[in-house]
């Protein structure tokens, strides 16, 4: 807490260099001992011949990242499924939070509304694929959907929470002074939630990026050839070193979107969100 | 509302008529409390913690419904600190004493004179933009006081409002609340459990017993305002507490 302070009121360049190294280094050293334990298993685990099965990093980082074909349409694929994931998150945001505030206005709502969404987290995407083709059709709209039931339920628990977290002497003002209930929702309710809105956020991110790649995996149709078409058909042809990048660069995206979310969350409430960093 | 003493009540800023509250569980907090608050007048309630004092309050304000007698207050122009100073954390300050006209539906001008105004008068200038996690316990508590102040209130109830302070700062506190009562003209109803702040601060000191609250003596302070700082180290300031201390003690020996 006093480095965080620290680092934030004087920005000194020492400290700040080592609070970067703190988050840096040890992601970094398990990136270091995922290599390692890569090489032994593929050298040492593997004899030549089943070798193909797990090629070494280095291997799948020349193949796969750094000769141009197979980069290109790696590339192409993940520039598919983020327009799936970006379309989806959305969606998720905008429907989830609806959900979200409607839950949190009455009690009644919120015991109608909760076993369904909860369900909705339940239901296997493999059981329903078949319907969602039916409806949706066989290409973008079909994955869309299932980033959106993939994602949306951290985004509805975490904005109800959020909502249902105001202080509660906060709420005691706001009664003395007869605010209606939507004022209340927008000057206390929803400003109090943004810490666990973004959090929701940041974890739907995450969520969207496998829900765009199981997605991908069901409904292949349309011209776009999305990452996880990608990935099941270098599965079919045994092309493991492309595999294996395509789920690393997927991954990646997986990462970038919650860093971006994660950074929009940490400016919205940088000035007052309690305990933001250890 | 009560029909007792029609001429009393139009006179006093803040009546209570024979108040009683009981919980639904039987628990009764508050017993046949009556008493008025005039214009012009600081009355302070001091007792043991759980007495029912911030309940008396609660009351007041509307916040609980008596379970009998009755309460006559202008509630559109009420001054209310709480406990802690209840701020938003992700308003500035200057938007955290906006907050009130905002839920009066007063217009963004006025609001900012008024804000602005307020600020000024607790001693925050130049504190508009700071955030309330960046403030001290005691400058939260200026900001909560200001918040309240920009509705010109009749009528301003402290709940134990300096608590949680250091001693230095709450006595500071002290001077700023004599301050603005003589300033602004309000009637104050003041809670506390420290009797030398009840002493200092009011023009009355009304002494409740431990649960269920009645009220069990009542000390008119003589001394004038403004009230100097040192007159906390004189024999007649000494006197009065020393009263007030033996009324609190017969109340619990009750």
């Amino acid at each position: 807490m006093t480095s965080q302070s620290a680092v934030e009121s004087t920005g000194g360049v020492g400290q700040s260099a080592r609070a970067l190294a703190r988050v840096i280094v040890p992601p970094v050293v398990v990136l270091g001992g995922v290599i390692g334990v890569w090489y032994f298993m593929s050298y040492r685990g593997l004899s030549d011949s089943q070798r193909f099965i797990l090629p070494p990093p280095h291997e799948v980082f020349s193949d796969g990242m750094l000769t141009w074909k197979p980069l290109k349409e790696i590339l192409e694929g993940l520039w598919a499924t983020t327009v799936v994931v970006v379309v989806g998150l959305i969606i998720s945001i905008i429907v989830g939070m609806a959900i979200a505030i409607l839950m949190s206005r009455a009690r009644w709502i919120e015991r109608t509304i909760f076993p369904y969404a909860v369900a909705l987290q339940t239901i296997p995407i493999i059981a329903i694929t078949p319907i969602i083709g039916l409806w949706l059709g066989f290409a973008f709209n079909a994955r869309v959907l299932v980033t959106v039931i993939i994602s949306i339920f951290p985004v509805i628990t975490n904005t109800l929470f959020g909502l249902q977290a105001a202080d509660r002497n906060l709420h005691e003002l706001f009664t003395l002074h007869k605010a209606s209930s939507n004022t209340r929702l927008w000057k206390l309710e929803l400003p109090a939630a943004q810490p666990a809105i973004f959090t929701g956020f940041r974890i739907a991110a995450g969520l969207a990026v496998t829900g765009a790649i199981v997605g991908e995996f069901f409904f292949r149709g349309g011209q776009e050839k999305g990452i996880g078409r990608l990935i099941s058909f270098y599965q079919n042809r045994l092309q493991i070193d492309r595999l294996m990048s395509a789920i690393v660069l997927s991954s990646l995206l997986g990462v970038v979107l919650f860093l971006i979310v994660g950074a929009i969350g940490d400016r919205a409430t940088r000035h007052w969100a309690p305990g933001r960093r250890r | 509302m009560s029909a007792d003493d029609p001429k009393a009540e139009a006179s006093a800023s803040l009546s209570f008529s024979g108040v009683q509250m009981t919980y639904p569980d039987g628990t009764v907090a508050l017993e046949d409390i009556s008493f008025d608050v005039k214009p012009g007048e600081f009355v302070t309630v001091v007792g043991p913690s759980g007495c029912g004092k911030s309940t008396l309050l609660k009351i007041a304000s509307g916040l609980l419904p008596e379970t009998a007698g009755s309460v006559s207050v202008d509630r559109d122009r009420l001054g209310y600190v709480f406990q802690d100073a209840t701020l938003l954390p992700w308003r500035t300050v200057a938007r955290n004493v906006e907050l009130l006209c905002e839920l009066h539906g007063i217009d963004k001008e006025e609001r900012a004179r008024r804000a602005q105004a307020a600020i000024d008068l607790v001693g925050l200038t130049g504190f508009e933009k700071h955030h309330p996690r960046r403030l001290s316990g005691g400058m939260r508590m200026r900001t909560s006081v200001a918040r309240s102040l920009t509705l010109n209130p009749t009528v301003f109830l402290f709940d134990e409002p300096f608590g949680a302070l250091d001693e230095i700062s709450r006595e500071r506190l002290n001077d700023e609340v004599i301050r603005l009562f003589e300033s602004e003209g309000f009637a104050g109803l003041f809670i506390t459990h420290s009797l030398y702040e009840a002493v200092f601060l009011s023009t009355r000191v009304l002494v409740m017993s431990p649960r269920p609250g009645r009220i069990v003596a009542e000390f008119h302070v003589p001394f004038e305002y403004p009230r100097a700082p040192e007159l906390r180290f004189t024999p007649e300031f000494a006197k009065l507490s020393g009263e007030v201390s033996a009324a609190l003690r017969g109340g619990y020996e009750d």
